[in-house]
């Protein structure tokens, strides 16, 4: 680590303003950050607190049943109390050891965009919207290729708002070393039509599945997945697995995703 | 009724209570007043050569003490090797320096080139960016096959290419086993990786140098598993400090399963610079410079060949093997692809004719040395393979074919130098059948192919040669030490006792098992008797602990110093009962005069000892402190059946351990409870090997997997509920307690048995794969099946 200041802001807008400085740098849970800090690959001069901001926390279901999540709020609140989206919160149960669910955020997940992470497959298969202290952010236009978001510098997501669907499911098919999604895939029936998010396994991050989604918001059942297949351009290669390996993984999953959504 | 005290009760671990309550004195929970700390600067490319390194800017950051480089190290003894193995024709194997900073060149990520001396740590590493350091690249050679090619870019200059040595065994029988093997009714080859493993012990390395200029004695605290050992390598061959002004200490450690065996520079470096500064100096691995610095394991590459006759009998074994060493030769790496691996090719079987080949590569990788287990795993993995392949070429049951292969009549000396002692394999083979229910396993595989998963049966035997060793017959064979272990027992006036051995305890349980000897010969309580180690000025010269020798070697010291306490004892008790010594007798901690009723307790002979008023002065001396020092005659070699069943989800490929079981022959068992602990980790780092643990160089000879994130060690839910069993005994035939060692053999004889499994599944559901290397990932699994 280098040295740095830390401030713990209570409000956005104070957080906000901190953040204007040069070389300034949100922290979340920390999860991410801090190893990075670690290993001396990051150097803000100064770090703004998340953790005090009481606003960006909790969670509540607004008066159309859409499931509002601060972005401060961490992955075992959210698979503690989530249960309005449970598919929602079984992700988030599910995510690293208990130490990382009690820090790591949501916001912090949505914002540093792991190609392996799995909120932003559950965000964008939600069609949710990132909301940040300036704006509204649909999912379909966060999400911008590994680790890269919409977000401008010194923006904080604050709320994530997930419309709840009427089935749900989250298959993740575990890195053995890191345990993040070597390829998950989150799937959400909602009355107008099947969205189908795939993370892990792009070189561009988090995707949707379009042939996926067509055949199965006109026919919800494994049988429709039949013959397709994801194709394995520019998917991941790594020690973990090939691209055909991951593309075969979506396919496999989604299918899963959609027995176990019932 | 199980004993509930002495050997064969399952004492609990005593030293559990303080690694679980946080209380456990670790190197690094050790500060000398005024530490500096020392950042390494370390390549961060395989190969180069170093064209300037310039420290004089960083020299004058704050809070820097002294920077040091390799130029600050001529003249200083290079980190020597431990074992000189001679070649088939007769030469010494190569033998480059390896100094402890980098001298002119880089040969692998990781080795250092600068230690930055600072006040603080974050000083340190501040200063470390602040060094000009300009590193010609070279090409690198990572793959053994590519670095013997002519013209391979060579990773020692002056060495002719990258060959180590080139080692045949038993070179005599090399014409014999090639006429057998044409000549063979049947022949089964496997080609096969032992894949390149990480130690990952829990406890990161540490070393902490002190100089005492009133003195002129140096001490190391060093997180090492032999501290003798590490005081005579870096005190003889390094820095050219004698015994008596040197101290080395290994506290408690956090694990080390052979990586902690050796030398480091690290430890070298530490321990110069606090001498040179006047100051203690403490270096503390971080999690990402042990995966770079710590010696990694195996990384064999062999082909193996199985004779058969026409009736299945094995009539001849071949093998020939590329075992890489890394950049450097450390200290035992020359012995375990050789002398550890080699003489266990004959396994369990009586297959007259053998010949290994081992060819050892230096490589721009870091140096590879023993793992736990050390050339055995080797061993047993392609033995166990290619005897499960042939049995399902020959479509005979694989453990059917074992059975009637299997060595009956000991002692055996077998083709390969060894001779076993004793040993019993139908009968843990019957155990094994017994507790793994294999008449249950077709019943089982249906059920998971109803649920739509392969389920496979692999079973396998081992054999291993441990409680290492004799000192005359290693030094014929190159070991440039001995391997006996030592033991004094201290029995204090008021009859408590401290044992101080050589063994050193990291993880292991010495300090419950241990006791439970002494106290069973001399019939006092366990906790008046505790055990003193890892302290080079506290104990008598020991050798350490590896190679499952700790109780075989060390235990027979301490029984051997008990002993010799016994036979004063009885001669002090004859003295205060007035009777005939050969009449005394000791049982339950009371000395007896036999056919009398006359007695006197075990306390009262000690206080004797040591208040010696009514006391033959004339004959004996005060006192009862006893040393011993055993040197084994014999290797031992515990044995045992393997079993292990594995689900395969045909659709993923990934592999989940159903049921796993072990009958082991460990010869006489003191604590049950911590040999099947030892059985426990030991699989579980067997199954790590098998399915996870793979550690990955690209072609540049950049580490990539060098973190968790990459490297997948095994957890608590990769490994099911064990079934093991030690209750087939045949005693070691040449020790006082008839032990064999128990340490290894989980990670020695559990990857054939999860390998075994897998291609028994896959075949199940009608893929024609013969073989998958290790680790067998869910995407290699998927890909040997759909490839
Ligand atoms: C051992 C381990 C296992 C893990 N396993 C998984 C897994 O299986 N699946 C998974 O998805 N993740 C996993 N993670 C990552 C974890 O979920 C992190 O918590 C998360 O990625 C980052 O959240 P954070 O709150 O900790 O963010 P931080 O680390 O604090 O910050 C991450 C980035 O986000 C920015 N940031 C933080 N909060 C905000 C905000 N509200 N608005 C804007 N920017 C913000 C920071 O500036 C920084 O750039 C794992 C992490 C660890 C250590």
């Amino acid at each position: 680590m280098y040295n740095f200041d830390v401030v713990t802001p209570k409000t956005v807008a104070d957080a906000v303003a901190a953040l204007g400085e040069e070389d300034a740098q949100a922290l979340g849970g920390g999860q991410t950050l801090i190893p990075t800090l670690k290993q001396r690959l990051a150097s803000p001069s100064k770090l703004v607190s998340l953790t005090g901001i009481d606003e960006i926390k909790g969670i509540r279901t607004d008066d159309s049943g859409v499931l509002c999540i601060g972005g401060g709020t961490s992955h075992s609140t959210i698979a503690g109390e989530g249960s309005a989206y449970p598919a929602l919160a079984a992700l988030a149960g599910n995510i690293g050891d208990p130490a990382v669910r009690n820090r790591g955020t949501i916001g912090g997940s949505l914002a540093n965009n792991d190609p392996s992470a799995c909120y932003p497959a559950a965000a964008l298969a939600s069609g949710a919207t990132i909301v940040t202290n300036s704006r509204e952010i649909a999912a379909d236009d966060f999400f911008q290729g590994m680790f890269t978001t919409a977000l401008d510098d010194a923006e904080i997501i604050t709320e994530i708002r997930f419309p709840v669907p009427e089935k749900a499911n989250y298959q993740k098919f575990e890195q053995p070393a890191s345990r993040f999604s070597l390829v998950g895939v989150f799937l959400a029936k909602y009355a107008d039509g099947v969205r189908v998010a795939v993370t892990g396994a792009s070189n561009d991050g988090v995707f949707r599945w379009s042939e996926a989604e067509t055949a199965l918001s006109s026919n919800f059942s494994v049988d429709a997945l039949d013959g397709l297949s994801a194709s394995s351009d520019d998917m991941i290669a790594d020690m973990h697995g090939s691209a055909e390996y991951r593309a075969h993984l979506i396919g496999v999953l989604t299918k899963r995703a959609v027995a176990a959504a019932g | 009724m199980p004993k509930d005290h002495g050997i064969g009760a399952s004492s609990k671990r005593r030293e559990d209570v303080r690694f679980l309550t946080g209380t456990g004195n670790y190197t690094d929970d050790i500060n000398a007043r005024g530490q500096a700390y020392v950042h390494f600067l370390r390549s961060d490319v395989a190969h180069g050569r170093i064209t300037n390194i310039d420290t004089a800017a960083a020299s004058e950051m704050p809070g820097v003490v002294r920077i040091f480089t390799g130029a600050d190290f001529e003249g200083i003894g290079s980190i020597p090797c431990g074992w000189q193995v001679t070649d088939r024709f007769g030469e010494v194997m190569h033998e480059p320096p390896h100094p402890v900073l980098a001298q002119g060149k880089v040969r692998h990520v990781g080795d250092p080139i600068a230690a930055i001396v600072a006040d603080s740590l974050a000083e340190a590493r501040d200063a470390a960016e602040a060094i000009e350091l300009d590193i010609e690249e070279l090409p690198a050679v990572v793959n053994m096959k590519d670095a013997l090619k002519d013209g391979a870019p060579k990773v020692h200059d002056d060495l002719p290419g990258n060959l180590c040595y080139d080692w045949g065994f038993v070179e005599e029988n090399r014409e014999a086993v090639d006429k057998a093997i044409k000549e063979a009714a049947h022949v089964t080859t496997l080609e096969l990786v032992n894949n390149r493993l990480v130690a990952n012990p829990m406890e990161p390395r540490v070393a902490l140098g002190e100089y005492n200029r009133a003195n002129d004695e140096s001490t190391l605290y060093t997180t090492s598993q032999n501290p003798h050992v590490i005081r005579l390598l870096m005190g003889a061959f390094v820095l050219g400090i004698p015994e008596h002004k040197l101290r080395v200490v290994a506290p408690d450690v956090g694990g080390g399963f052979g990586t902690k065996i050796f030398h480091y520079a690290e430890e070298a470096f530490c321990t110069f610079a606090a001498r040179q500064l006047a100051r203690p100096v403490k270096w503390t691995s971080t999690r990402s410079e042990a995966f770079m610095s710590d010696a990694h394991g195996r990384d064999h590459v062999t082909k193996i060949e199985l004779a058969l006759d026409k009736d299945n009998n094995f009539v001849a074994l071949r093998t020939d093997t590329l075992a890489n060493m890394g950049a450097y030769l450390s200290t035992f790496a020359p012995s375990v692809p050789t002398w550890l691996h080699g003489t266990l090719m004959a396994g369990n079987y009586k297959t007259p004719l053998i010949y290994v080949n081992v060819r050892a590569v230096f490589t721009n990788t870091v140096p590879v040395d023993a793992y736990r287990g050390a050339g055995r795993p080797e061993a047993t993995y392609q033995l166990e393979r290619v005897v499960d392949k042939a049995a399902r070429e020959l479509g005979v049951d694989p453990i059917a074919l074992r059975r009637q292969n299997f060595i009956t009549e000991f002692p055996y000396q077998t083709p390969v130098a060894v001779e076993y002692d004793t040993g019993d394999y139908p009968a843990t083979m019957d155990k094994l059948e017994e507790i793994a229910d294999i008449a249950g396993f077709a019943a089982r595989r249906k059920e998971s192919e109803a649920k739509g998963r392969l389920r496979g049966l692999g079973v396998n035997c081992y054999i291993e040669a441990c409680g290492i060793a004799p000192s005359n017959l290693v030094g014929q064979l190159g070991a440039r030490a001995g391997l006996y272990e030592s033991a004094t027992v201290r029995v204090n006036a008021t009859g408590s006792i401290s044992v101080m051995t050589g063994s050193h305890s990291h993880g292991q349980g010495h300090e419950t098992a241990f006791p439970q000897v002494v106290a069973e010969m001399l019939g006092i309580p366990e906790d008046q008797i505790d055990i003193v180690h890892g302290d080079t000025a506290r104990t008598p010269m020991g050798m350490g602990t590896y190679g499952s020798r700790s109780l075989a070697v060390g235990g027979s010291a301490m029984v051997r110093a008990t002993e010799k306490v016994i036979n004063k004892a009885k001669k002090i008790a004859s003295h205060l009962m007035e009777a005939s010594e050969a009449d005394i007798e000791l049982k339950d901690g009371q000395f007896t005069v036999a056919g009398t009723d006359k007695s006197v307790a075990w306390g009262d002979v000690t206080l004797a000892a040591y208040v010696p008023h009514n006391y033959p002065l004339e004959d004996i001396e005060p006192g009862l402190e006893e040393t011993a020092f055993y040197d084994p005659s014999n290797f031992t070699y515990p044995s045992g059946a393997y079993a292990c069943e594995v689900e395969l989800d045909p659709e993923t490929g990934r592999v989940t351990i159903e049921r796993f079981s072990a009958a082991d022959d460990f010869g006489n068992v003191i604590n049950p409870m911590i040999v099947s602990g030892q059985v426990h980790g030991g699989i579980a780092q067997g199954v790590g090997q098998a399915l996870m643990e793979g550690c990955v160089y690209d072609e540049n000879g950049q580490l990539l997997s060098a973190s968790y994130m990459d490297y997948a060690m095994p957890r608590a839910d990769d490994v099911p509920f064990y079934s093991v069993d030690h209750s087939c005994v045949t005693p070691c035939t040449h020790n006082p307690l008839g032990v064999k060692g128990c340490g290894e053999a989980g990670a020695i004889g559990s990857p054939p048995a999860v390998i075994n499994a897998v291609v028994d599944a896959m075949q199940s559901g009608g893929h024609d794969v013969t073989h998958i290397d290790m680790p067998a990932s869910p995407s290699r699994v998927w890909a040997a099946m759909n490839g």
